[in-house]
């Protein structure tokens, strides 16, 4: 195959696009151009799922062991134990393509699921603003072309999204802005002095907690009520904030994006609110627009699908035979929290790692069916494991940047591993196979 | 010069007796005609002996609808959706053996969009509104869609590229943008929505028909006069099709006649208008300001019974609340602004950008009740129905769910006043709908719903809005005699057909749904002179070496964004 240009990268909300990789042997031998570290290892591919497994239980509450399967054995369990949940979960979704959510939400209706997706855990407070607030907001190339001013509120990207400042925002160069960061201002807010809040021409930083507080007073200022604003509001004196204002009003285009720094700490959802009624009063000045980065590289196109398909955009109950949205209490981590689903599919995601204690040991008790390319904390209590294809290397797919632009992954080699698409909709035949071979039964 | 693609028609034939005919095209106008199908096509006689018949059992018959543009699928219209799930609620319905589940009711989900339509016997919806660099998304969504045949307009008018062109004149490389930019978004025709406004909206800022787009330094009227000729180069089935500058703003009326006066005198390739101006509504308005806010429909209306070179869609209000949302950045934002309601708003690199706000519109309200009448004045006042197109700019002016309403307004002067004495009073003082007598009949209700749309987009040349042999067997059946005047009873057959046939599918049979098949969509692809590509490509390639974030290579959306392909070929006419 040899060398492969325009590879778009399947790690974070990013989705670099102009990425050469030497393809040999059916292997990605090396990554030439484009990718950070991270996106780098992905592409280069590490450990794997070796095959399709279930877990093998001698007693009740024994931890068993998995035992390797066909994918047909494992599939066939996987739809047994979701044809027979009363309560099932589908959770999961934002490192797979989008053809494989729209299955997704298929089986979701079939069995009466409640589907979540990692937003529920990640940038869910942002979509509860935008749902309170809107968002106004713009494509990355927006920001590289116009924007002199860019804000990093709570988001790390010299370590999280390592190509973000460089391809689109503070070090990219583009139409208006052909010098790059020497005509660009970088204010960074954060709770600490973080990579990023090194290269800021001026750097916040705030106290734990006090993000509410410091957006307000940025508001009150650009509205024009200085004389409502402390001297110190949230570890920041009056005179800094002053400075930012400056810089604010005088941008021809500014821009902030938020992080999860944001989201999830005290006020959460209502930080973001408060970070989007700043971007407003801001843009009574000049040209303001805001984003948040988004993690996973397909988090914001579940997102899309999901809403497309059900009218919500996660944590969407399907028992009712409709659609019924109700974050906080259909959110994957509530419902395990509240011991209410009864059987768990987690795909391309790792709860077992990132959900709070109690949810985890619910999960671990239930019956877990796990579809990913690699291990993870979920692999170790997961009842069915079923390795998938690596979409962007060994399959293909659409996919939704941060900026919600649609781009499609490539395939780079070939792969016995079933695709996450072909898994999903191979479940949802075998479901459906049950059902009917049960309604005949019923008669 | 076309050739169909792949699609999947209903195998076997189909009889459809004693149905009273109104098939415009073929200037039937409500004969007792029998429609003779067979796999999936009108034909002039049936073979077998044993053909599946329909008895319509004297009910009015008319061609599969035909919207000509209503915001159905991609990035708006999903952030639509997206920050309403208080919209979301009112819709839901539960599935059934052969549907998915629904939700919304100005932002609708796809399933709902498809059987919604369906169900008031509409099988085309042409997606009015598409971004280029996200067109991957409208397809998605389209895809999505149930029964509907689709297509979608791709924006190309705030574009870097074709004002760079239009600046110097360079008309043959426009084409040949324009021609690289359909065959890279598998768009239909050329759409332009606030030329030259939504670029200066990327500071904030708008523009008026001459004033220069900042740092392009080419006005909005030059834009509009570019793309016209552009469009001509080749033999498109649709004409540009323009969302004037200054939407909502009163005293436009005057924008939108010069924009008519632009384009007089360009030279169509193909026997249809030069321009469809879209929600003419929004357009026809006068006064300085909300205080003296005045119906122009009455200037716009007399421009067009004068010309020939122009068509409307009307982009009528449905009272109520809605989702507005258009490409149209500054004018959302202005919106926004007057209720204070939330506001979502994305601009999109070097083409377009779009905002999104709810609305309500409510007839205790002088401004709306004048808004309200406007539509329907349009509609009333201009005298050739085949330069009319039933709208509501869905879901701008309302929800298309509203579409029988409007149908039974048209047909009864008795509806509208009743409909007027409930209103602010202002529509007797500041619209001319009270003062109007005209009704419109079922043949003219066919017109501007499937016959004249059809035509403007050119779409009766591919078997589209009409029943003559040859033609897709698209086909509604309405549960009313052609007699019926109760305007009650009018609206409630709009709203549910007896039968919508896709096809040659029976796909709602007594107001449900009962089959779902995929719907094709329609494309066009520009046959433009490689020579003129390459030279613009080198333009092209620069703008994407440097400005876009996304590279070239992975800008076209794939084949497999479009497995129901419909391809129409539109030769260089020069």
């Amino acid at each position: 195959m040899g060398e492969v240009t325009d590879v778009v990268c399947s790690l974070c909300g990013c989705v670099c696009d102009d990425i050469v990789v030497e393809v040999e042997d059916n292997e990605v031998k090396k990554v030439k151009k484009g990718a950070c570290a991270v996106g780098k290892s992905k592409l280069m591919g590490h450990g794997r799922i070796k095959s399709p497994a279930v877990r093998e239980r001698k007693g009740e509450g024994e931890s068993g062991e998995l035992r390797e399967c066909s994918y047909d054995e494992a599939i066939k369990k996987a739809a047994e134990i979701l044809a027979a949940a009363r309560r099932p979960l589908l959770y999961g979704w934002s490192s797979t393509v989008c053809e494989a959510d729209k299955v997704g939400v298929e089986l979701a209706e079939e069995i009466g699921a409640v589907i979540d997706n990692t937003a529920s855990v990640c940038h869910g407070p942002s979509v509860l603003a935008i749902q309170d607030v809107g968002l106004p907001s713009c494509t990355l190339g927006e920001v590289k072309n116009r924007a002199d001013l860019v804000i990093y509120w709570g988001a790390n990207p010299a370590a999280a999204h390592a190509n973000h400042m460089k391809r689109y925002s503070f070090i990219s160069k583009g139409f208006w802005t052909a010098e790059g960061k020497k005509a660009k201002k970088l204010v960074v807010v954060d709770v600490r002095k973080t990579a990023t809040a090194k290269m800021a021409d001026v750097f916040l930083q705030i106290e734990q907690g006090k993000d509410y507080l410091v957006f307000s007073a940025l508001r009150a200022l650009l509205y024009g009520y200085e004389d409502v604003v402390p001297d110190e509001v949230g570890g920041v004196s009056k005179e800094e904030l002053l400075e930012v204002v400056k810089m604010m009003k005088e941008a021809k285009f500014g821009m902030t994006f938020f992080g999860m720094g944001v989201t999830h700490t005290g006020g959460r959802h209502n930080n973001i609110v408060n970070a989007i009624q700043m971007t407003r009063a801001a843009h009574t000045h000049t040209k303001f627009s805001i984003m948040p980065m988004r993690g996973h590289y397909n988090v914001a196109g579940i997102n899309q699908v999901c809403t497309w398909e059900t009218g919500f955009p996660f944590a969407v109950d399907l028992s009712r035979g409709y659609p019924w949205y109700n974050p906080g209490e259909l959110s994957a981590t509530d419902l395990l929290i509240r011991r209410e689903c009864d059987a768990a599919l987690i795909i391309a995601s790792d709860p077992g790692a990132h959900f709070p204690g109690e949810s985890v040991r619910h999960l671990a008790k239930i019956p877990v069916i796990q579809i990913d390319p690699f291990p993870n904390p979920t692999t170790e209590f997961a009842d069915v494991v079923i390795p998938a294809a690596v979409s962007g290397v060994e399959a293909e797919g659409n996919v939704y940047r941060m900026d919600n632009i649609p781009i499609r992954l490539r395939k780079l080699v070939e792969t016995e591993y079933l695709a996450d698409e072909e898994i999903v909709e191979r479940i949802l035949q075998e479901v459906r196979a049950i059902k009917e071979k049960e309604g005949k039964e019923g008669e | 010069m076309a050739e169909g693609g792949v699609s999947k028609m209903a195998e076997g034939e189909l009889l459809i007796k004693n149905g009273v005919v109104f098939d415009p095209i073929n200037g039937v106008k409500g004969e007792k005609k029998e429609i003779c199908i067979r796999d999936g096509k009108v034909v002039a006689e049936l073979k077998s002996p044993n053909v599946k018949v329909i008895d319509a059992e004297g009910r009015v018959v008319m061609p599969g609808g035909v919207d000509i543009h209503s915001h159905i699928a991609g990035g708006k219209v999903n952030s639509g959706r997206l920050f309403r799930p208080e919209d979301g609620r009112k819709g839901v319905a539960v599935r059934t053996k052969v549907c998915r589940v629904q939700s919304g009711y100005s932002v609708p989900n796809t399933f709902a969009t498809g059987y919604r339509y369906a169900k008031m016997g509409y099988t085309f919806v042409m997606e009015a509104a598409m971004p280029p660099l996200a067109a991957r998304h409208t397809h998605e969504e389209l895809v999505d869609i149930p029964i509907l045949d689709n297509a979608a307009l791709p924006l190309i008018d705030n574009n870097w590229m074709t004002m760079d062109y239009v600046k110097t004149g360079d008309t043959d490389l426009l084409a040949a943008y324009v021609a690289w930019i359909m065959k890279a978004t598998k768009g239909f025709g050329v759409k332009i929505v606030n030329p030259g406004g939504t670029e200066a909206w990327g500071w904030g800022k708008n523009c008026g028909l001459t004033d220069a787009v900042p740092t392009f330094d080419v006005t909005p009227a030059e834009i509009i006069k570019g793309l016209a000729e552009a469009n001509e180069r080749f033999e498109m089935p649709h004409s540009i099709h323009v969302h004037t500058n200054m939407l909502g703003h009163p005293g436009n009326f005057e924008v939108t006649k010069a924009t008519y006066d632009l384009v007089k005198g360009v030279k169509t390739a193909k026997d249809r208008q030069v321009i469809h101006t879209t929600h003419t509504q929004f357009h026809s308005y006068g006064g300085t300001n909300w205080g003296d806010f005045v119906s122009k429909a009455d200037a716009i209306s007399d421009y067009i019974n004068q010309n020939e070179h122009a068509t409307i869609d009307i982009g009528s209000v449905i009272l109520g609340d809605t989702t507005t949302m258009t490409a149209d950045g500054p004018m959302e934002y202005s919106l926004h602004q007057l209720t204070g309601r939330k506001w979502t708003n994305h601009d999109v690199e070097l083409e377009t950008g779009s905002g999104i706000t709810p609305f309500l519109y409510s007839g205790k309200v002088s401004v709306h009740t004048i808004q309200w009448a406007i539509g329907q004045e349009l509609a009333l006042l201009v005298k050739d129905p085949w330069k009319v197109a039933l709208t509501t700019d869905h879901p701008n002016a309302g929800p298309f769910i509203g579409y029988p309403i409007l149908i039974s307004m048209l047909m009864s002067k008795k509806r509208r006043d009743e409909a007027a004495e409930e209103m602010h009073s202002a529509i007797f003082k500041r619209a001319a709908l009270p003062s109007i007598d005209r009704e419109y009949d079922l043949n003219e209700i066919a017109i501007i719903t499937r016959g004249m749309t059809a035509k403007a987009l050119g779409l009766h040349e591919h078997g589209k809005g009409h029943l003559g042999v040859g033609a897709d067997a698209d086909v509604a059946i309405y549960d009313i005699s052609p007699e019926e005047r109760d305007a009650g009873k009018i609206q409630k057959a709009f709203l549910n057909t007896k039968y919508t046939i896709k096809g040659g599918e029976v796909v709602v049979k007594d107001g449900e749904v009962v089959a779902t098949p995929a719907g094709k969509t329609y494309f066009v692809t520009p046959e433009c002179d490689e020579g003129l590509t390459e030279e613009m490509l080198v333009k092209l390639k620069d703008k994407f070496e440097h400005y876009y974030s996304v590279n070239f290579n992975n800008y076209p959306v794939q084949d497999a964004y479009v497995p129901n392909p419909y391809e129409i070929k539109a030769s260089w006419s020069g």
